[in-house]
């Protein structure tokens, strides 16, 4: 069966304008609305068998008011017109509770507005297949990963997933701006086991907002069991210290920590280790990280953002002197600042950060060279566990990989954490590779850092 | 001053086909009558045929849905609370936080609570309905010393009356214990990093169970042999001071729930007696394909998703040793008393989770705080390593939430005092 998802267009935006309306009409100052429909498929086939297949569709509307300089916002998936007259009326009477905040407010007018052009997000070919050929691209992603090697002998499984959505945002100055955006993804999961029987699992996937630039599944599947092979055997080594290299998983993971730090929300509550200090060298001069929501097909794209703000391109680090926050217009209020368009907004509370296409300037190594130069050191390929402190900027996380010997991968290395803080370890990025690969709103190149410390026996 | 008030309602419903070992599953949120009929036949797409198996009739059903005692307050839950009271908390937070130390520079106080009402009726005769609230108050700190910087965070609740609040888990008690631990960490020396003597204290360190041993122990894992646990029913992984049970009875506790999401009651599971593996924990579709009893711990986030074994509050029991004896016996290691959270690869068994608190131990002394690191170690092997076990069994104060397969879960775990003989310690001090 094919399911094509509806595109009642007129129907989300008229909802959200006559929200809109309605909280001026019950005495709200100022007012913005989001509707979003979305409908959602997955597939998971284990060991061969279809396992889970799921298939829905959901509508949810939320309203933020401004009462004078109060404020307060709710939501419901309940649409019916009472729905509505609940959802409107219950966040006037929280306006009313909470403190006045002469930060709050919605952007002023003249700053609303989207950027022109096609962006690309929405491909309707995500949702052309039916539930037999969703199924097979599932079946044919494990079926390649557990064809590979004789020691894959389980699976996690082989998926598929399509999504389509589309996000109308309303507000009281006038501003009405509407998105569609689709996305699929191929995963694999494969699990291998060594003669002793211990196991190793990892997985590979492909994501891509059309389905014509999906990866075919048996690249995924290959991919998956490389990688979950190179583990059998991992041991343990020593505490020690030496130089680290990140492959792009988990160097993107890092980039992620850099994020969270410029995040104009944490800087006003001085939650971050980058507080303070704006125009300051904070990183080494080989670094330059920039946020663009702007980029067409981009995961990160958008045309306006959470406030009906355009979206931009953003240099936040620039040979390592920090040039930008990332802000919304009440982060920006807090630091005497301009909002550069990242808000994010959910469908209930204060809009928040988000970022853009938010990636590491590239080096000219790829990661193979990178990996030549180092005599004695760690390839982290994977992280375990969240210990950041980003007040500090400690970071101490569970890790495994493959230990590097005289510029070969030598073999796995698991049960291990590394640890520094987050100010010295971009402060000493010794290589930063050419591989720049779009796999997420998040891309970083292989990155080579020197002076942490790997625990271990 | 109260900075944000937000508000939601979600309602809807989903409806799952189960055919041997394959699951169908879609979902409305619109009740309408032709909604849900729609959602059950894109369910049903999975089913190869028609049912084997008769369907009961909702009419004997009813009838057999038996009342029992709640574990928690329908009537006069914390939600029901006046807004005014609600917002008092946070305001008492935010003032008790800053009247701690005038090193206090930054507070984020808050309140959130919700009601979820469930009707689960199954084809098997399953016909069961719950109301559950759920409250949780949250404090977060910033101290400031010069040009040191660090936090502190508190929280809890359960399913209780709002009164507790204002009794035993007072605003002031948990904006006192976040203050506390951010001015200690202001002066917090680099973590060692290297294998040492662990000393978990007791309450919220239960996470090291919930990482390292109860999702291996969780039946869809071990149904699909991708757990480290595979196999080990009966077998020896922890030592004989180590009993561990899965209780989802517990009155008024944020991992307890009348009924499971499949509509099963709850019930106090046997994961590890005296050290012998002795259980999964289990929902329908394992207990039926693993021929286990099913344990009642089939749960999910919510109508948009399809429920699958999950922990409710996991604890292991006190042992013999007093608290102090286990930290005296200790020549060199670490004290940790509180984490932030962990993580845990089910397939190959290994774990972490993050210490937000934790002490040098010195020839059986607490002495220095340290400062954040990450403890890691091997779910099947880490508790046979456990030598003492204190007589102080605490749970935590109601501030967890698991995440399995991108759905979120309220979870509650515990623990007495534990000493660990051998552990990796992930800091970047000198080696311990």
């Amino acid at each position: 069966m094919v399911t094509q998802v509806k595109t009642a267009k007129e129907d989300l935006r008229e909802l959200a304008t006559a929200v809109v309306k309605r909280a001026m009409e019950l005495g709200a100052t100022a007012a913005e609305a989001v509707a979003r429909e979305g409908s959602e498929f997955s597939v998971v086939v284990r060991m061969d068998e279809v396992e889970t297949l799921k298939e829905a569709g959901a509508r949810a509307l939320g309203v933020r008011v401004f009462v004078g300089q109060q404020a307060a916002s709710t939501s419901t998936s309940d649409l019916s017109p009472q729905g509505v007259e609940q959802l409107v009326g219950g966040a006037l009477e929280l306006a009313r509770v909470t403190s006045a905040d002469p930060m709050g407010g919605l952007p002023p007018a003249e700053l609303l507005g989207q950027i022109p052009g096609e962006l690309a997000l929405y491909f309707d070919d995500v949702y052309s297949l039916s539930n037999e050929e969703r199924i097979a691209q599932a079946r044919r992603a494990e079926r390649a990963a557990l064809a590979c090697d004789s020691r894959l002998v389980n699976s996690d499984g082989g998926s598929f997933d399509a999504s389509v959505g589309s996000k109308v945002l309303a507000n009281s100055h006038g501003f009405v701006g509407q998105y569609r955006s689709s996305y699929c993804s191929i995963t694999a999961a494969p699990i291998a086991s060594d003669k002793a029987g211990s196991m190793q699992r990892d997985y590979w996937y492909s994501a891509a907002r059309s389905l014509a630039k999906l990866d075919p599944p048996e690249e995924v599947g290959r991919i998956a069991a490389q990688r979950t092979l190179r583990r059998l055997g991992a041991r343990k080594i020593k505490t020690r210290k030496a130089p680290i290299v990140f492959d792009r998983q988990t160097s993107a993971s890092l980039l992620d920590h850099i994020f969270d730090a410029v995040n104009g929300d944490a800087i006003y509550r001085h939650a971050s280790f980058l507080a303070g200090r704006l125009g300051q060298k904070v990183f080494g001069a080989n670094l330059t990280v920039i946020d663009d929501g702007t980029t067409p097909g981009g995961f990160g794209t958008r045309p306006f953002d959470g406030e009906g703000v355009p979206t931009r391109r953003t240099t936040v680090i620039e040979n390592g002197e920090l040039k930008s926050y990332l802000l919304n217009s009440y982060t920006a209020k807090k630091l005497n600042l301009a909002t550069t368009g990242n808000a994010s907004r959910g469908l209930a509370g204060t809009p928040g950060i988000g970022n853009g296409n938010f990636f590491v300037q590239p080096g000219e190594k790829s990661q193979e060279e990178i990996i030549a130069g180092v005599k004695q050191g760690l390839l982290v390929t994977e992280f375990l566990g969240f210990g950041v402190n980003m007040v500090t900027g400690d970071f101490s996380r569970g890790a495994s990989g493959l230990w590097i010997e005289n510029g070969e991968l030598a073999y796995p290395v698991e049960e291990i954490t590394v640890a520094g803080n987050l100010a010295e370890m971009f402060g000493n990025l010794a290589e930063i590779g050419s591989d720049l690969i779009w796999r997420g709103s998040l891309a970083c190149p292989t990155l080579r850092i020197e002076g942490m410390t790997i625990a271990g026996e | 001053m109260v900075k944000s008030a937000s508000q939601g309602i979600s309602v809807g419903c989903g409806v799952r086909v189960v055919a041997g070992e394959r699951t169908g599953y879609a979902y409305t949120d619109n009740l309408a009558p032709e909604r849900i009929l729609h959602a059950a036949r894109t369910a049903a797409l999975i089913a190869s045929g028609p049912a084997k198996t008769p369907v009961v009739s909702l009419e004997d059903v009813r009838l057999k849905d038996k009342a029992r005692p709640s574990l928690y307050p329908i009537a006069d839950a914390a939600s029901d609370a006046e807004l005014a009271q609600k917002i008092d908390l946070v305001f008492r937070a935010d003032k008790a936080a800053r009247a701690y130390d005038p090193r206090i520079k930054e507070v984020r106080a808050g309140y959130a609570d919700e009601v979820r009402r469930i009707l689960v009726i199954g084809s098997d005769g399953t016909f069961a309905e719950d109301v559950q609230p759920l409250s949780r108050m949250s404090v977060f700190v910033i101290a400031r010393d010069g040009a040191l910087s660090a936090k502190g965070s508190s929280g809890g609740g359960g399913r209780n009356k709002f009164e507790i609040f204002l009794t035993e888990k007072t605003p002031e008690h948990f904006a006192t214990e976040a203050a506390r631990q951010a001015v200690l960490q202001l002066n917090a020396v680099a973590c060692p990093a290297g294998d040492m003597e662990v000393v978990l204290g007791p309450g919220w360190p239960g996470v090291l169970l919930h990482e390292a041993i109860g999702h291996g122990l969780e039946a869809d894992f071990n149904r699909k042999k991708t757990s480290a646990f595979s196999g080990l029913l009966g077998k020896r992984v922890a030592s004989d001071k180590c009993t561990v049970v899965d209780n989802g009875t517990l009155h008024e506790r944020r991992g307890s729930l009348n009924v499971d999401d499949e509509g099963n009651a709850t019930g106090n599971t046997m994961l590890i007696e005296k050290g012998i593996l002795k259980g999964y924990m289990a929902d329908k579709l394992s207990a039926r394909l693993m021929g286990l009893p099913n344990t009642g711990n089939g749960r999910r986030e919510s109508y948009q998703h399809i429920p699958m074994p999950r922990m409710t509050n996991t604890y292991m029991l006190s042992g013999d040793d007093a608290p102090e004896d286990i930290i005296r016996s200790v020549k060199r290691g670490l004290y940790a008393v509180n984490f932030s959270g962990g993580q845990v690869d089910i397939t190959n068994g290994k774990f972490v989770f993050a210490a937000s608190e934790a002490y040098l131990i010195e020839d059986g002394k607490i002495t220095a705080p340290v400062k954040d690191a990450t403890l890691i170690g091997n779910g099947p092997d880490v508790l046979t390593r456990v030598s003492m076990v204190g007589n102080d069994l605490r749970l935590d104060e109601g501030i967890g939430t698991c995440g399995k397969d991108g759905q979120s879960v309220p979870v509650g775990v515990g623990i007495p005092t534990l000493k660990i003989d051998r552990m990796t310690v992930g800091g970047t001090g000198s080696e311990g």
